[in-house]
């Protein structure tokens, strides 16, 4: 047990540290993955018939391929295009820093799936409110800042809880690809041990207690999302 | 049908293709994809394509396999939580939230690198008939994607046998058909039907989920695609054939439970 205290001769801090690295790209990912979501949503719903088309290009092949290859794909290829496009440029090439290329990696494949859980929750959007909207005059973006993202927000909070979730589980995948997170602090720390299981255990731990601390902050903000609307229970 | 009606329904397939702008897309991807095959070195593959044929039996065997054990232990898991007394219920549930909470990645290494190191120390179980197996991979690879379908679909099915109409269930029991009978004839076809939509989903999540096996060195076409990677030192060709690959294999899978979905009554409770 005390092969898990926090300071110098356990291992425990550095456990936590690989914790803290893997929030760190969660949420990197996930605010990335919320902005090409609602960017590509928008541009599924309301964009010209070829932008529609490579979105949906886009989101089939990222979710039809596994994370794992995608994660190796994205890192070898997105670090090699940056430097090649630095020396065109003229300058030295520069190694990426993990962290970056972690959440770019990860906010890329999330995106696919929160387009499809934006676009599905705009689209549950009771149609009169966007005519009310137009009715009043609104230019687009005021009705995207006042009426369609707060009234999609109810519809859309428990995709996106998922994808928090998925994105906390799938920082483990960087592992594979050397990324100092919390499942490869795990794998140091037990091969230098030999404590396999009492670590794998505690790092297992560790990820359900991220997983249960988020489901209590979502449910108190899907329940914040959905003020003012009907319970679902009371109306059965 | 008329051979009239199906000439107008092929056309109109067709015209969902063949509007001027997806003609060019599909131009564009052509060329992206001859400009992929020759100017990219694909001289590996008649050396590899055997063992990638290995590969891929070996990832489409655990996919089958970890699949039917995984549902047919969500089944129990399902039924526990949906109406089961607490102290069937609340292990189920447990179980559920521990599979979903934390990484597969992190379940495979605990169960291969952990119990794996535990199991040795028993002369017993070295002994024991279990013990060559326990020394292979694959094994624990099957162990731990089956939890972790069942984890993910044992929760799919509690919604769905929970959302069986009780009238049913008590027409059933007025018909005097014993509790067997009842979850056979009754109960389980009508939350199978309810399920079966994200079943495809969890499948296709199932497929993605295998090429983790690669990193407890059991090899499938994952393994294969990093040792083609190792020995050649190409980055792209060997990752962008195996990204084609899986996508095959998911478009397969999506069009197979589609049918299947066709020939299922729609109007269901």
């Amino acid at each position: 047990m005390e092969l898990l205290s926090p300071v110098a001769p356990g291992w425990g801090g550095t456990l936590l540290v690989g914790l803290l690295h893997s929030i760190e790209i969660a949420v990197g990912a996930t605010c990335l993955g919320l902005m090409i979501g609602t960017a590509g949503a928008f541009g599924k719903l309301y964009g010209g018939p070829v932008t529609r088309d490579l979105l949906a290009v886009y989101t089939t092949i990222v979710r039809a391929v596994p994370e794992l290859v995608l994660i190796l794909l994205l890192y070898y290829a997105g670090t090699d295009l940056i430097n090649q496009m630095l020396t065109a440029i003229g300058y030295s090439r520069v190694d990426i820093s993990g962290l970056a290329a972690g959440i770019f990696v990860l906010g890329f494949v999330q995106g696919a799936y929160s387009t499809e859980v934006i676009r599905g929750a705009i689209l549950a959007i009771p149609q009169g409110q966007i005519e009310a909207a137009r009715a009043y005059g609104m230019s687009p973006g005021l009705m995207l800042r006042r009426i369609t993202l707060p009234a999609m927000l109810p519809f859309a909070i428990p995709g996106l809880a998922n994808l928090w979730l998925i994105a906390t589980k799938d920082t483990a995948l960087l592992a594979v690809v050397g990324f100092f997170e919390l499942t490869l602090a795990t794998r140091q720390a037990a091969g230098v041990t030999k404590a396999y299981l009492l670590f794998y255990l505690a790092a297992g731990a560790l990820y359900l207690a991220l997983t249960l601390f988020s489901n209590l902050i979502i449910g108190r903000v899907e329940a914040w999302s959905r003020r003012g609307m009907p319970s679902v229970k009371e109306a059965r | 049908m008329s051979a009239e009606a199906v000439a107008i329904n092929m056309a109109a397939r067709a015209s969902i293709w063949l509007k001027p702008h997806r003609i060019v897309l599909i131009l564009i991807a052509l060329a992206l994809v001859l400009c992929a095959a020759f100017f990219m070195r694909w001289d590996w593959l008649p050396q590899y394509w055997e063992m990638g044929l290995i590969g891929l039996w070996r990832s489409l065997w655990i996919l089958a396999v970890t699949c039917a054990l995984g549902f047919a232990l969500a089944v129990p898991l399902g039924l526990a939580q949906a109406g089961g007394p607490i102290w069937f219920s609340a292990p189920a549930k447990a179980f559920c939230t521990i599979i979903r909470g934390t990484p597969l990645l992190l379940q495979l290494w605990l169960l291969y690198y952990g119990l794996g190191s535990i199991f040795p120390q028993y002369p017993w179980i070295r002994e024991s008939w279990l013990w060559p197996y326990l020394r292979q991979a694959w094994p624990y690879a099957v162990v731990a994607l089956t939890f972790s379908f069942a984890g993910y679909e044992g929760e799919v099915m509690r919604g769905a046998f929970a959302g069986v109409p009780r009238g049913q269930l008590e027409a059933a029991r007025a018909f005097g058909m014993s509790r067997w009978k009842i979850f056979r004839r009754i109960w389980l076809p009508q939350a199978f039907y309810r399920a079966l939509p994200t079943l495809t989903g969890e499948t296709v999540l199932q497929l993605k989920s295998t090429p983790l096996v690669a990193t407890i060195s059991v090899i499938d076409i994952f393994a294969v695609s990093s040792k083609v990677r190792q020995d050649t030192y190409l980055t792209y060709e060997p990752l962008l054939l195996l990204a084609l690959i899986y996508m095959t294999i998911t478009g397969i899978l999506v069009f197979v439970f589609s049918r299947i979905e066709a020939r299922i009554p729609v109007k269901i409770g």
